[in-house]
């Protein structure tokens, strides 16, 4: 696969085990994670217990892997009813292409101030960086994604982007913001949020919002969120800009109904979200609301080099963010530590492959999973995203990979061969005798210093009984 | 009836006394049990470090040493899965695709294989067990249930379920040692879970799960004791 522009944010330069290890350090952030973690996870069983969950994802994965199978086919069916309802279709090949529509747009049309909601597409491409390299102001309008935009720091989570922050951090960044005394309570600091945020509503040129998905069947593009701000940044705007992962198609409002429905349950463990939007068109003559124009921007960046590979069903997901807290991994290092806007199981198969398998930084997040499979378990649409793993580092090209390759070259020359075989367990089982006191290895060199790192190795076993 | 027995390259070389035990439990509950001696490794260190050529170099010897018509019986979840669910991939294509396809239907975990045929196995213990779910077993062969009937099944010995214990202990292969600090926190918190039950003994139906819980657990002073279940089973 060619060179793309990296999907990893451009500060993520330190090795993926150094990230997590300061990850790891961080007891607040642990606090933080493990309170996420099982709020969504007793959410999620509880509306698993009162739908018949299991159908439902049989259906999705259906759905979706029909979806995707007839991925150009719907994509043309959509931008025909998209401009039919009066709006604007462009398919960007990479993000730059993306980017300098949107920026050009904004020129040529004298804007100042965009307001944006939610959208991992928008983080994938850098839009924000590339609108204020072009002199404009960009607010971000979601709550979690205001305060990391003022922290200065990236989403850590699909659907809360915020979690690793805890409620006293976010009154610090919202009193730099302000400069204003801040009480403690959790009302009065998003009744503030309101107050600082509706002025960035009403006053914007431009409103740009991500896609859950959009309705080939009609044209529409469904928004979902659970605070309102998406609904006012694609209405009250004269400019709506809605960015698109090409990916996020669904044929008709059969299919859409379903994904509407197991989408909040995969993601919050919810039966509904909060706002559910649903955008055909901008506003047309007689309309009281909605934006003048309409844009819809459909980015691959490298997403149809998946079609019909063995790494479609990556195309399948829905971004509901279950597998991030699905996953130990992610549990435990938070999404920060992947250095992508894209993080959990899912990041680390998408990330790889959307920026080229020769990434240094990306290409390391395929590895950073023990391949427990929870993350299939808990996927809305059953993406088989350990086996996707397995794949992912296949295809990896960067010169340690290559080096591990070589490893891995001699161990199969040796293990394919019986006596050569017999000869290797023979010198390893010396090894282990002469490593272990009292049956325990507390120090060992090469290759096995990496495991008594963090844990001794019973020599003999069963272990001998703890003292 | 006859089985094959798979010892794993694990339990060759650190802890044969798994595979013996296994082997006990199958030959007491009446099994003729052949050994292949040309055996090595199923290749999933290989496969699972995206080094897929490699791994099908070593899992040809397993198609080898394994041919013929008897089930295959292997004590790890995770080997089994490697067969079971891995060589259908590995192999998709190959000229050995459809022995990969025929050694995956006959292969079997060892509770797994007992429950099936409904072998009675005679055990007898003492004392309380605590179980670990491991991954593989759980969600790769979607199995919960045939490794407790086993150790229900064992005479005197109760079982205590601890907290989480679907929860990923966090070996992973190679992860263990590529990312040490993650796999260590999380092998911590699986001790503690297990240290809580206050059960005599952990026990699981992976040996690599076991060696990497018990050792971050003395490293980080928490007092468990473990067994293979194949080992609970030979009493």
């Amino acid at each position: 696969m060619s060179s793309r522009r990296p999907v990893v944010y451009p500060d993520t330069t330190a090795p993926l085990r150094e990230r997590t290890r300061e990850a790891l350090a961080d007891d607040a952030l642990a606090a933080n994670l493990r309170a996420a973690g099982a709020s969504w996870g007793a959410a999620r069983a509880r509306i698993a217990s009162e739908n018949p969950f299991a159908q439902m994802r049989d259906r999705a994965r259906e759905i979706r892997r029909g979806d995707v199978r007839d991925l150009p086919e719907l994509l043309d069916r959509l931008e025909e009813r998209v401009r039919a309802a009066g709006g604007v279709v462009t398919r960007a090949a990479d993000a730059d292409a993306a980017c300098r529509y949107i920026t050009d747009l904004a020129a040529a049309r004298g804007a100042r101030l965009v307001a944006k909601s939610k959208s991992m597409a928008t983080e994938e491409i850098k839009l924000n960086e590339a609108i204020e390299e072009s002199g404009l102001r960009v607010v971000e309008t979601d709550l979690g994604e205001w305060i990391l935009q003022l922290a200065g720091q990236h989403p850590s989570h699909i659907v809360a982007p915020a979690v690793p922050l805890n409620k006293e951090q976010v009154r610090q960044v919202l009193m730099a913001e302000s400069g204003w005394e801040l009480p403690s309570d959790r009302e009065a600091l998003v009744a503030h949020a309101r107050t600082r945020l509706r002025e960035v509503f009403a006053s914007a040129d431009i409103g740009i919002s991500g896609v859950n998905f959009g309705v080939a069947e009609t044209g529409t593009i469904c928004v979902v969120e659970n605070e309102g701000n998406a609904r006012l940044v694609t209405a009250l705007p004269r400019i709506h800009v809605a960015v698109m992962g090409m990916e996020r198609v669904v044929r008709d409002w059969d299919e859409a109904a379903h994904i509407l429905q197991i989408l909040p349950m995969a993601a919050i463990g919810d039966d509904a979200a909060g706002y559910v939007n649903l955008i055909t068109g901008p506003r047309a003559p007689g309309e009281a609301d909605g934006p003048e124009e309409l844009h819809l921007v459909i980015v691959d960046g490298g997403r149809s080099a998946l079609l019909g590979t063995d790494l479609e069903e990556a195309l399948d997901c829905i971004r509901c963010g279950a597998c991030l807290y699905s996953c130990p991994m992610w549990r435990s290092v938070g999404g920060q530590a992947y250095g992508s806007p894209y993080s959990g199981p899912i990041g680390s198969v998408l990330t790889p492959l959307l920026e080229g398998m020769e990434g240094e930084r990306s290409s390391e997040l395929p590895f950073m999973s023990s391949l427990c499979g929870s993350c299939h378990d808990a996927c809305p649409v059953g993406i088989p995203l350990h086996d996707l793993l397995v794949r992912v580092r296949a295809r990896v090209t960067t010169a340690a990979h290559r080096r591990d390759r070589a490893r891995f070259r001699l161990w199969s020359l040796a293990w394919s061969s019986p006596a050569a075989y017999r000869a290797s367990v023979l010198l390893a089982r010396m090894g282990l005798r002469l490593a272990g006191r009292r049956g325990w290895a507390r120090r060992l060199p090469g290759p096995g210093a990496e495991w008594t790192s963090q844990r001794d190795l019973p020599t003999r076993w069963p272990p001998t009984p703890p003292r | 009836m006859r089985a094959m027995l798979m010892r794993t390259c694990l339990s060759d070389v650190m802890a044969p006394s798994v595979a013996r035990a296994a082997r006990t439990v199958l030959e007491r509950a009446g099994l003729t049990v052949a050994v292949p001696r040309r055996q090595t490794c199923c290749g999933q260190p290989g496969w699972s470090s995206g080094h897929p050529e490699q791994a099908r170099r070593v899992a040809r010897t397993a198609l080898a040493a394994f041919a013929g018509d008897d089930p295959v019986v292997v004590p790890s979840g995770s080997c089994a899965a490697m067969v079971r669910h891995g060589y259908p991939e590995l192999f998709a294509g190959q000229p050995e695709e459809e022995a990969a396809l025929a050694m995956a239907a006959r292969t079997r975990e060892l509770t797994q294989f007992i429950a099936e045929q409904g072998l009675g196995v005679g055990a007898r213990g003492s004392g309380s067990a605590t179980y670990h779910d491991s991954c593989h077993m759980l969600r790769l062969l979607g199995e919960r249930e045939s490794g407790r009937a086993a150790l229900a099944a064992v005479d005197g010995v109760e079982l205590r379920e601890m907290q989480a214990t679907d929860v990923c202990c966090g070996f992973g292969g190679t992860f263990s040692v590529n990312f040490p600090e993650v796999s260590g926190r999380l092998g911590e918190e699986k001790a503690r879970n297990a240290a809580a039950t206050g059960a005599d003994e952990l026990v699981a139906c992976d040996l690599s799960c076991l060696l990497h819980i018990v050792g971050r657990a003395r490293r980080t002073g928490i007092g468990i004791r473990a067994r293979h279940i194949a080992e609970v089973l030979a009493g």
